[in-house]
């Protein structure tokens, strides 16, 4: 057997998961609708890619990823679109997102599904882009998109592949139930894993010891096959990824670093059944298995439920009883969280519907005050300072809180768990893990603002100053031309004008023409004047016009006379 | 050497004490020089603590005149976009009491908002632009305007020097993703035996459930 190293401080909570194993995986008949939300995964919610009132075929893409870190929607069944809006949807706040809303045809009909029998010669990219068409992301909680976390491209090779069917909140017995019966497909799944790798040196299946028919189904399949089966004792949380590692290996993962970072991968079992489904039998993921437990469902079991199937149809088909109920859980009792509608659907990190009866899990009492008896940091996996972390979370100082390593916080509740005085310590370090996340993207907004701000005023500085120089440069031109006018004497500006005047006078042929033309008109004018004169003188007018015409025909001729002396001085 | 300081040790004592004043003298001297500090360090530290929105509803052309403005001594509450948690963080840094927001500026907003530009009644008169501080605003004359809302900073500015009236500002969304985690009551003083009469709800959505 192999060697398994100890992990600190963990709890024991009762496991109560025999009661869903008593049957066979099970399957549900198919919702009238069901509901698919776009954002499963952690990064980008998907692209919509249908519109509302196309058929549909099951498997069919209704949705693209979007950007790198994202997941493809696939519909769960063959219909038609009835609605893409928003709707509740499976998260702690109860909130709404877009989904879309399939109305079943009732015919179940795959559309045509191309698997890849012969996986070994296919190349790993083409592998890997078969895993992210799949819209494939883990199963176990987190819901990380696989195809991003198996990309080549890291620091140093992956020599150890892990995959954790640990499985240690209570009640949940999705992964057991898995591979009690479909302990060859996840073989397979691995098989295909390691191929994408590079075959890594160490293939390990990380099992608690209280899931001895799932070792032993297990068991002949990964005889030859250099897989090592590992069990080790149960504990909470020994499947947190930390946690398994270190349980594993002895290998303690560094603060804010990823396995990959030192060479290993680790990779939920149920999510590698997934691929195997995927790959070889060309089904992207639609459906996963769920458990239904809890004192006020009548039947406690596995399902293989399709994504989007709402709460209340499982509900329905295991005989709930709403008056025993004390809240509908998504998840585990440590980890999940309490359902503010049963219309929410099953995602593909659901692992486990909870209806506990109200002496089960009875609501939570109110919180007290620490009693510094330092239980949870006995139980914290982390080796953090729980109750150190509380008061630092109280009086919001981020820079401790940091400095106390809260974001190597797992939130597995084992703290909670054991505290006596009822304090709900992961929602107090959920909030200021949020709180801090929001600080820091604030900073980064504000400094941002801050360099265009500083920016946009240099720039006006410039533009200023620019204009400024502009407006003294004309003003120094305008002096100098004021400077260079005001220097000037009389008999400059005399001579100035002369020197104009003569620029101005025109050539001697010019002058020529003129003073004849002038003479000419001149001599037309005597003859008009004679002509008047001699006509009077005919008609016998009075004295007083003759005396006039007479006086206008010795003006004409006087100006002739000046016209024709003019004419004589030019032409000397 | 011995000798004198021997038959001296008062002049030798003077001596030395008179050398080491030198000596350390003209080190601090060089480094007075040598680390010498632009400007005063304690603008910048209050500056990065200021939400940088350039809004102006301090009385401050911008977060940085504000900064320089309480460096020299005045009042820290006079930022509301910034809200309580700039006071205290600014009044922690001065090591000062934290006073309550003065109101004459404005009121903590309680969600953020960004410009919009209904673009349809957009003139293209390049009064907003000229008044964001952030250059956040897009176009040119008589031509329709936009906002970068991922670089508005919400100073609403902008809105009063529009002639038409078409600037809005919109809360941003708080869509599932920004959702943050509530923080929870703290414990109200129970005592033990308080427990059994206690009338408290139980409280709805919480995360962790303690296994039975």
């Amino acid at each position: 057997m192999r060697q398994t190293w100890v992990t600190p401080g963990g709890v024991h909570p009762p496991e109560n998961k025999l009661q869903s194993l008593k049957q066979p995986i099970g399957q549900l008949p198919i919702p009238h609708k069901l509901v698919v939300p776009l954002g499963q995964h952690i990064g980008a919610s998907a692209i919509v890619c249908v519109k509302v009132g196309d058929k549909v075929s099951k498997g069919q893409k209704i949705a693209d990823p979007s950007g790198v870190v994202s997941a493809a929607i696939h519909a769960p069944t063959s219909g038609t679109i009835s609605a893409i809006e928003a709707r509740p949807v499976a998260h702690s706040s109860g909130m709404t997102a877009l989904c879309v809303e399939i109305t079943s045809d009732g015919e179940d009909k795959w559309g045509s599904l191309t698997g890849i029998a012969d996986f070994e010669h296919t190349s790993p990219r083409a592998l890997l882009s078969i895993i992210t068409e799949a819209g494939i992301a883990g199963m176990g909680g987190a819901g990380f998109p696989t195809a991003v976390k198996l990309n080549p491209g890291f620091q140093r090779p992956i020599d150890t592949l892990i995959i954790n069917a640990t499985e240690c909140e209570p009640y949940i017995t999705a992964d057991d139930a898995l591979i009690r019966e479909r302990a060859e497909g996840i073989i397979e799944g691995i098989r295909i894993l390691s191929h994408i790798l590079g075959n890594p040196d160490n293939i390990m299946i990380g099992i608690e010891d209280n899931k001895p028919e799932a070792i032993k189904a297990l068991a002949p399949h990964i005889q030859d096959t250099g897989i090592n089966l590992v069990s080790f004792p149960t504990k909470y949380p020994s499947g947190g990824e930390k946690q398994l590692i270190y349980i594993l290996t002895g290998k303690e993962l560094p603060s804010s670093k990823i396995p990959a970072d030192i060479g290993m991968l680790c990779i939920n079992i149920g999510t590698t059944y997934a691929i195997k489904r995927a790959v070889v039998n060309g089904e992207p993921l639609i459906s996963r298995v769920t458990t239904v437990t809890g004192e006020a469902c009548g039947i406690n079991r596995n399902y293989d439920v399709l994504i989007g199937t709402p709460v209340e149809h499982m509900l329905e088909y295991n005989n709930f009883d709403a008056q025993r109920c004390s809240r509908v859980i998504m998840g585990g009792p440590m980890m999940g969280f309490s359902l503010t509608s049963q219309k929410i659907p099953i995602v593909k990190t659901s692992n486990c519907i909870l209806a506990p009866s109200v002496e089960e899990i009875p609501h939570n009492e109110p919180a007290q005050a620490c009693i510094r008896c330092g239980m949870c940091a006995e139980a914290c996996p982390a080796s953090l300072l729980p109750q150190q972390l509380l008061w630092y979370s109280q009086a919001k100082d981020h820079d401790r809180l940091e400095s106390h390593n809260l974001f190597d916080c797992i939130e597995c509740g084992a703290c909670s768990y054991v505290c006596p005085s009822n304090i709900p310590l992961v929602q107090h370090y959920r909030s200021s893990k949020s709180d801090i996340k929001k600080a820091q993207e604030e900073k980064v907004k504000s400094a941002q603002a801050r360099e265009r701000f500083e920016f946009r005023q240099q720039r006006i500085e410039l533009a200023d100053k620019e204009r400024e120089a502009k407006r003294a440069a004309r003003r120094e031109a305008a002096k100098l031309a004021q400077a260079s006018t005001a220097s000037n004497t009389t008999a400059d500006i005399v001579a100035a004008a002369q020197a104009r005047a003569a620029t101005k006078k025109a050539s001697p042929e010019q002058e020529l023409a003129k003073l004849e033309r002038a003479v000419s008109s001149a001599q037309m004018r005597v003859q008009k004047a004679q002509d008047k004169l001699d006509s009077a003188l005919a008609n016998t007018e009075t004295g007083e016009k003759i005396n006039i015409l007479t006086a206008a025909l010795s003006g004409a001729q006087q100006k002739l006379e000046k016209a024709n002396f003019r004419l004589a001085e030019h032409s000397k | 050497m011995l000798d004198f300081i021997i038959q001296q040790p008062i002049i030798a004592a003077l001596v030395a004490l008179a050398g080491l004043g030198v000596i350390f003298g003209a080190l601090l001297g060089f480094a007075a020089e040598k680390f010498k500090l632009e400007g005063d360090p304690v603008i910048d530290q209050i500056d990065e603590l200021l939400p940088q929105t350039q809004c102006g509803q301090c009385g401050f052309p911008g977060c940085r005149p504000y900064a320089e403005s309480i460096a020299a001594g005045d009042a820290i509450n006079k930022c509301p976009p910034g809200g309580q948690s700039t006071i205290n963080s600014i009044a922690s840094l001065l090591d000062v009491p934290a006073p309550e927001l003065d109101q004459e500026h404005g009121q903590e907003a309680e969600v953020k908002s960004v410009a919009y530009i209904r673009e349809d009644e957009c003139i293209g008169c390049t009064k907003c632009i000229q008044a964001c501080p952030v250059d956040a605003i897009l176009g040119a004359a008589k031509l329709m305007h936009t906002v970068i809302v991922d670089e508005c900073t919400g100073c609403d500015l902008c809105v009063e020097p529009c002639p038409v009236d078409c600037i809005d500002m919109i809360p941003v969304d708080t869509g599932i993703k920004q959702w943050q985690w509530p923080t929870p009551p703290l414990p109200n003083g129970l005592i033990a035996t308080d427990r059994i009469n206690s009338t408290e709800p139980p409280q709805g959505g919480s995360s962790h459930e303690d296994a039975a």
